[in-house]
């Protein structure tokens, strides 16, 4: 379904804080995937993301989305191909519109924005019961605006809004990372609900150890730009803590120590 | 008694007619976030445009028109200098405004043009109030139209999270030409209606038209904020004709007219610090305990 094939990715180029990054990385997303990418700092995740929805230009190498050439596409033409959800919640929605407002632009993705009302007042239901399914209350606040929610109500309005439209991919950038534990379990509860119940080909990064082992179907871990282990499938579904440190060890992870801090 | 008739009237009349460039000022500075100087320059673009086509007997309203589609062209321009040659905002602005001043000189031949004897909107058999409340209120309701559609949306969204409107698969770039566009345009049909009502475009008439602008915008903000059913637009408006209120007050006072741009700037710090009361808590204490119970952090 997405395809890289040899990617190349410096930054600071020609100075002395050259960062060669890729060198030559490959990765074969199937259709119907749910992977999730760990990795310590600096490994390349979000880049890997950036790279795909557009945001970052490779040097080098192709991307394929459904074997055409998506690598050089502008970033807005390529985000109709796909969705995306931050780390920062309030990158996905927009503050001075209402919750109706904000929905009712994401529901209209991929078709014409003219000159019709902007609020969709016919398809309240539809939005009411999306939001009655994260069970914090969203649903009585249509007509809150959005920056005076919270950042976790706001994570889970973005991730309504992104997958409203069915995307073919859905990328998630450590998009629990900035909310408290009991939220960011609402959040993960949502995000497994959804990509399971649409079927959405999905790529998520994260820095629990535990989301990383529990969901999905494949799981990568990224080391210094190259994807260091892959597994999936009942491999996969037969992980524990212990097995996959060992596996990051025999890898040769060398901040496999500070990995092993994320578990505490 | 009729004094302050007269005043009201005048008042009215001018707060009106730079209320639709309050408007125009209203779109780029509050909602797109940018701050956009050009707007000195389309405003003459609109007078000048108009006076000419005056001049050679257009119509009036077709010679409003025409302006307004000059200072769209204008938007066009500054908007194409930062989004697609990536110069900063405010220097765009500042370019187009500079080449503006050249371009205004060119169409009008000269730097002062009367309008003597000739046609104008304000020839209508009804009170000069009338046609220009007529004016604003249609850009009002016609802006106001605008911001609640879809395209609206795109555009308040591009100002208030452009991430979030790329990811929907929109070009912010084009949502932010368009946005200068109609903010230039609004902002040169303004400068068509006041060189009418005064009978004559100068090539100077629109220096401090954007901090005019602001100080309308920031002076309704301020008053009007409490009513929150309120529309902003109708806060640029009303704060737009508080604004000529107060210069007009000022005159009356005695000051000259020389001194309204001074006027204008000691407005705008009042409304904008009027905001941020809390920073004078430390002066305010110096004042009263003296400078041991004052905490300067």
């Amino acid at each position: 379904m997405l395809q890289l094939s040899n990617l190349y990715k410096t930054f600071n180029k020609g100075t002395v804080n050259e960062n060669n990054l890729y060198r030559g990385l490959s990765l074969k997303v199937n259709s119907g995937d749910f992977i999730t990418i760990i990795g310590g700092n600096g490994a390349g995740k979000s880049t890997l993301l950036n790279l795909i929805s557009g945001k970052i230009d490779p040097d080098e190498g192709a991307i394929l989305l459904n074997d055409s050439d998506i690598t050089h596409m502008p970033e807005f033409r390529k985000s109709k191909l796909m969705a995306r959800v931050f780390q920062d919640p309030s990158k996905g929605t927009c503050p001075s519109m209402t919750i109706l407002e904000n929905m009712s632009l994401a529901y209209n993705k991929g078709k014409a924005y003219g000159l019709s009302m902007g609020a969709n007042k016919k398809q309240v239901g539809l939005f009411q019961e999306l939001l009655s399914q994260i069970g914090i209350g969203l649903e009585d606040k249509l007509h809150t605006k959005v920056s005076l929610l919270s950042g976790g109500q706001r994570q889970a309005l973005s991730l309504i809004m992104s997958t409203m439209t069915s995307p073919e991919l859905l990328l998630l950038d450590e998009h629990t990372a900035a909310l408290d534990p009991k939220t960011s379990e609402i959040i993960i509860n949502l995000t497994e609900k959804i990509v399971t119940e649409k079927k959405i080909t999905t790529m998520m990064v994260t820095h629990n150890m535990n989301h990383a082992m529990k969901m999905g179907n494949r799981l990568l871990m990224m080391q210094r730009g190259r994807i260091a282990i892959d597994i999936c499938g009942e491999e996969k579904q037969g992980l524990t803590q212990e097995k996959l440190l060992s596996m990051f060890e025999k890898a040769g992870c060398e901040d496999a120590v500070s990995d092993r801090m994320l578990l505490a | 008694m009729s004094h302050l008739l007269d005043f009201s009237i005048n008042v009215l009349q001018m707060g009106l007619i730079f209320a639709i460039m309050v408007l125009g000022v209203y779109i780029t500075y509050r909602i797109l976030d940018f701050p956009d100087l050009s707007v000195d320059g389309s405003f003459v673009t609109g007078a000048a445009v108009a006076s000419v086509l005056l001049l050679n007997g257009v119509n009036p309203f077709v010679a409003c028109v025409a302006a307004f589609v000059a200072g769209l062209g204008a938007g066009f321009i500054t908007g194409f200098l930062h989004v697609k040659l990536g110069i900063t905002n405010l220097l765009s602005g500042i370019l187009v405004m500079i080449g503006l001043y050249s371009i205004n000189l060119r169409i009008m031949g000269k730097s002062n043009l009367p309008l003597f004897s000739n046609e104008t909107i304000f020839s209508l058999d009804v009170h000069p109030l009338v046609v220009i409340a007529a004016f604003a209120l249609v850009s009002k309701l016609l802006l106001d139209f605008l911001l609640s559609t879809k395209l609206g949306f795109l555009i308040i969204g591009t100002g208030d999270n452009p991430d979030m409107i790329t990811s929907l698969g929109i070009d912010t770039g084009k949502m932010k030409i368009l946005a200068l566009m109609l903010s230039n345009g609004l902002v040169a049909l303004a400068g068509s209606i006041m060189a009418q009502y005064q009978r004559f475009a100068d090539v100077g008439m629109g220096t401090g038209i954007v901090v005019m602008g602001l100080a309308s915008i920031i002076f309704g903000e301020t008053i009007f904020k409490r009513i929150s059913i309120m529309l902003p637009t109708t806060m640029a408006l009303l704060g737009s004709i508080l604004y000529r209120f107060s210069i007009g007050a000022a005159l009356n006072l005695g000051l000259s007219p020389t001194d309204l741009k001074l006027v204008t700037c000691v407005i705008i710090v009042f409304a904008l610090s009027a905001g941020n009361a809390h920073r004078f808590t430390g002066v305010k204490r110096l004042l009263k305990g003296g400078l041991a119970n004052a905490s300067i952090k």
